[in-house]
């Protein structure tokens, strides 16, 4: 059966779900923000299947905006957590909970 | 007989979610390392979908800089922080339960939305080559492409100001 958009969608569900669950289950930040990146690809994978099979290149712009903003904010946000390590010794969310009701 | 290229999605959209599930929840190893290698092979599987789309340049891209930059910087910050004695704590059931049931409930509305979708009317296909892209980006979106070039100077600083010795 030749793919159609449908399958690419799938895909990019099944993904997205993965990642999903790497941000809910595991417990180191460098890894919940690797499960980030995965999820940002996977909408990347959608908007390029919607962006082929309506035969529109908008999709393909914002997926490539969405690289861009995804490297800023890897930089940034790479930053803030080595900072937090300097000050605290640990990139594990159980022990950072000072802001924990 | 399916055509090959029919062949090559099943390939790489099997081998985006086998990476993936590893990176995410690998079986053998707990550790980070193995989690940002996982990544990369997820992200090329990625790029070989991209290419099956017709759109060349951004499987370039996706290479280039997420495979190339984004996942270097990871590696950095992980060898950085030595996390070695934290692999051995284990995952808790109760996170994994709640996870999962998030999980298979967003799962199930997205998969159900892509079927009860109307099938696209069959239409052209676009062709994601580098010229009309570059166009595009250089007319329509002009506004936004200088405004991200903005952002990426803002980022730097602030990544500067972070990584400061003291924080005042």
């Amino acid at each position: 059966m030749t793919p159609g958009l449908n399958h690419y969608l799938v895909v990019s569900a099944l993904l997205f779900c993965l990642g999903l669950f790497g941000v809910l289950a595991r417990r180191n930040l460098i890894v919940i923000y690797m499960c980030l990146e995965l999820m940002l690809n996977a909408a990347n994978l959608a908007l390029v299947a919607f962006s082929r099979f309506n035969a529109n290149l908008n999709g393909q712009v914002m997926v490539f905006f969405i690289i861009t903003v995804a490297a800023a904010e890897v930089a940034v946000g790479l930053a803030l957590i080595v900072a937090l390590y300097r000050k605290r010794q640990t990139a594990h969310v159980e022990d950072l909970t000072s802001l924990r009701f | 007989m399916p055509a090959f290229t029919d062949l090559l999605f099943y390939a790489f959209a099997g081998l985006a979610l086998l990476f993936g599930f590893l990176c995410v929840a690998n079986p053998f190893s707990r550790s980070p390392v193995t989690s940002a290698m996982f990544l990369v092979l997820t992200i090329i599987a990625l790029a070989g979908l991209f290419i099956l789309l017709h759109a060349f340049f951004l499987a370039a891209v996706q290479i280039l800089v997420y495979a190339g930059a984004v996942m270097v910087l990871f590696l950095f910050v992980i060898m950085l922080l030595d996390l070695k004695e934290e692999d051995r704590r284990k995952m808790r059931g109760f996170t994994i339960g709640a996870g999962a049931l998030a999980v298979v409930a967003i799962a199930g509305i997205l998969i159900r939305a892509v079927i009860a979708a109307q099938p696209l009317a069959q239409g052209i296909l676009v062709e994601g080559e580098t010229k009309p892209l570059g166009k595009l980006l250089f007319t329509q979106y002009l506004l936004p492409f200088e405004v991200m070039s903005l952002l990426l100077l803002v980022a730097m600083v602030g990544v500067i100001l972070l990584s400061k010795k003291e924080i005042k």
